[in-house]
């Protein structure tokens, strides 16, 4: 199996399904000669033509909505939003017209693309480079919501993604997307949309995060181990936010009892108070602590300060201790 | 409008993009010539009015489009039926028998002639009023009366609010979106898609002259231009976005010229003469079906009523102008041609009359106090089968319904 990052991992998923199905195409910004701002379609121009990896102009409502069109006509669209940060001037067209197709058309008329888009800071990137939108889509009913934290299930995932009968958001964690290295299994696999994945078994705290977050929290379990073995994390990667699998965490919540969300978004209506509200419903007579969060802060995200802005393995093992010592 | 000067169209304007050993002028060469992308004739077609037939039904036979007479008399039933179900509908809304309605009056030809004009496998995104053009394409009437009750027989399930229909796959006809503009990008990618399948499909997409402010259009026409997407844009100008008037929707001469900045034909057309609308979108479409890409047609019409049975247009506009347009309005003109040319007479006219109010009373009668869609249709075709949450939302709701605890 070769070894590679997620950008590699993205790459390879397209050219199979690319190879396999004529009916995909990949459109976007810079996303055809050039292979992509963080050449996650390089390669794809030279061997499927200008027809079916599309250079547009620079328009992200454009973007989405040709691409709406396609998948009415019956292509399948692999749209790319350079960064989250500019895919407002599209989510008209994802909220309104994407997520609403199927059912406004009494089924008649389905949309199924997927639109690929990096997200996340750390990356030095201001506001308009860092931004994680993802409970934005979340609450958007019709769509799915998929956000790989390495490369084997961003290949896994985008295989299934596009196989999809129903339109999906693609969030690629853009910090680890070559820090985070991995033997890929090589040609055609699928990894189920809705299901997560146990990262780090442990008993005595459940830590749910997704993206890059995911290596944020393996590295406060490392660091956790050190202390005396005090804390036994387990750390569940929910890969798939929309629909997110509920069995998985009521399962880890049932053994560890206390739980601690992890993400990048600011807290206020971010997916964490979700996650949150959902498992007490659930297990409120399982947990042993509050349920507690670790995430940006409600402002916009910083350039200098973005790495006090972000959780780190501290504010984790902050929260970890308060969890436990409840 | 009735004092322009008809305008003969001339020949389609040169395709966009550069000619062999050329570059356009500000594309990136700074000494590059300028080479025209529009001629004084393409100007004119954009400001002019393109029109054939008069207001008092009068049309020089060498310019009217050749069809058969059955063609324009099917083209005259479906005006025909747009006007007499807007007018029952819009009583049984009065009578409170109907939540919402929003009839065409008066703009009846923009939504018949330009359908008439595409191939059975072209499509049609439509815009708001351009619910008649399912119903001249095949959806039975029957379907779209129950869509405005929203029952059980609805296409769309009841989802939408009334004149909002949903069409079966096969008619080619997407649903209607309350959203201004957000159609046109997709018109432009199912006419994009066609094109790299290498189908000969036409798309025609409608707007309202109020949709040229919104983003969407300018995207939507700009990625058709640069793609050569075959697309028919009709901007239906009729006067008024609800109490906007046209006049404080552009600063520009006419929207039709609008095209010429995208490097795309524009026309400007008698939007009450079938067959200046019906010769135009013809027109448009076999020059984008030979690959040569979209045009922009600006169809001016007038919205004889409201903006929808929510509106009092008597607050924001004189009831003089609309007696004015009331005048110019298509199916008084088509109708008195038709019987001029001898392919409609008055009995004939008295039974299409009575037989297409039979069929609105029966499909009335047939979708009125039918039940609404089951409830399961809640959580369907949100997804293409509901995910576990949903059934989990819907179990809740009928465990309520069976009784409190």
């Amino acid at each position: 199996m070769p070894e590679m990052n997620i950008i590699q991992a993205v790459n390879d998923a397209l050219r199979i399904e690319m190879r396999r199905d004529p009916r995909v195409v990949v459109l976007g910004e810079d996303v055809g000669r050039f292979g992509g701002v963080f050449r996650a379609t390089t390669g794809l121009y030279e061997e499927f033509g200008g027809e079916r990896c599309i250079d547009t102009p620079l328009a992200e409502s454009g973007i989405v909505g040709t691409a709406i069109g396609m998948a009415l006509y019956g292509l399948r669209p692999v749209p790319e939003i350079q960064f989250a940060d500019f895919i407002y001037p599209a989510y008209d067209q994802i909220v309104n017209e994407l997520a609403k197709m199927r059912y406004r058309s009494g089924g008649q008329y389905p949309a199924p693309l997927v639109i690929r888009t990096p997200v996340g800071g750390g990356i030095k990137g201001g506001h308009y480079h860092s931004q994680s939108p993802e409970a934005l889509f979340i609450h958007v009913p019709g769509l799915k919501v998929v956000i790989p934290s390495n490369p084997i299930d961003a290949k896994g995932l985008l295989l299934a993604s596009i196989r999809d009968e129903d339109p999906v958001i693609f969030m690629e964690p853009k910090r680890v997307y070559r820090a985070a290295r991995g033997d890929v299994p090589e040609g055609d696999y699928t990894i189920p949309i809705g299901e997560a994945k146990i990262v780090r078994e442990g008993r005595q705290v459940t830590i749910l995060a997704w993206g890059a977050m995911v290596h944020t929290c393996l590295e406060a379990a490392e660091k956790a181990s050190t202390l005396d073995g005090r804390y036994d994390l387990e750390i569940i990667d929910l890969r798939t936010l929309l629909p997110f699998d509920v069995d998985a965490i009521l399962t880890s919540v049932k053994k560890t009892g206390r739980v601690v969300i992890v993400h990048e978004a600011p807290r206020t209506c971010g997916f964490g108070a979700e996650l949150a509200a959902t498992i007490q419903e659930r297990a409120l007579l399982q947990l042993q602590a509050p349920i507690l969060r670790v995430t940006g802060f409600d402002t916009p995200f910083p350039y200098t300060l973005e790495h006090e802005y972000l959780p780190d393995a501290n504010r984790i093992l902050d929260a970890v201790a308060r969890v436990v010592n409840f | 409008m009735a004092g322009d000067k008809p305008k003969e169209p001339k020949e389609p304007m040169n395709a966009p993009g550069p000619s062999p050993g050329k570059v356009r002028a500000g594309m990136g060469d700074v000494g590059a010539e300028a080479v025209e992308i529009y001629s004084d004739e393409d100007h004119a077609r954009a400001i002019g009015l393109w029109s054939i037939l008069t207001p008092d039904g009068k049309a020089d036979p060498a310019q009217v489009p050749q069809v058969e007479p059955t063609g324009w008399l099917a083209m005259y039933r479906g005006m025909l039926l747009i006007r007499l179900l807007d007018e029952r509908l819009m009583t049984l809304q009065r009578q409170g028998r109907v939540g919402f309605y929003a009839e065409a009056r008066g703009q009846e030809a923009t939504v018949i002639a330009p359908v008439a004009a595409l191939e059975a496998g072209d499509w049609i995104v439509p815009s708001h009023r351009e619910g008649g053009a399912a119903l001249y394409r095949g959806l039975p009437l029957a379907a779209y009366v129950a869509q405005i009750f929203g029952n059980v027989h609805d296409i769309g399930k009841g989802r939408q609010m009334p004149v909002h229909p949903a069409a079966p796959r096969e008619l080619r006809f997407l649903p209607i979106s309350s959203c201004v503009a957000t159609q046109l990008p997709q018109a432009t990618g199912i006419a994009w898609a066609a094109k790299i399948k290498g189908d000969k499909t036409v798309v025609l997409a409608y707007l309202g002259e109020g949709a040229t402010s919104a983003e969407d259009f300018h995207t939507g026409v700009n990625f058709a231009a640069v793609f050569r997407a075959p697309v028919v844009f009709v901007c239906v100008n009729n006067q008024w976005a609800v109490s906007t008037p046209a006049a404080a929707q552009s600063a520009s001469e006419t929207f039709a010229v609008k095209a010429l900045a995208y490097g795309i034909p524009g026309v400007r057309v008698d939007g009450n003469d079938p067959f200046a609308l019906y010769a135009a979108t013809r027109q448009a479409a076999e020059r984008a079906r030979r690959g040569q890409g979209p045009t922009l047609i600006e169809a001016v019409t007038y919205r004889l009523g409201a903006h929808s049975s929510s509106d009092d247009p008597d607050r924001y506009r004189a009831p003089a102008e609309v007696e004015t347009w009331a005048a110019r309005e298509p199916l008084i003109r088509f109708q008195a041609w038709l019987k001029t040319a001898g392919v409609l007479d008055d009995a004939r006219e008295a039974e299409m009359r009575a037989d297409l109010s039979r069929d609105i009373r029966d499909a009335v009668a047939a979708n009125e106090g039918q039940p609404p869609p089951p409830l399961r249709s809640l959580i369907e075709d949100v997804y293409l089968r509901p995910p576990r949450a949903l059934e989990e939302q819907l179990a809740d709701l009928q465990r309520v319904r069976a009784g409190l605890p």
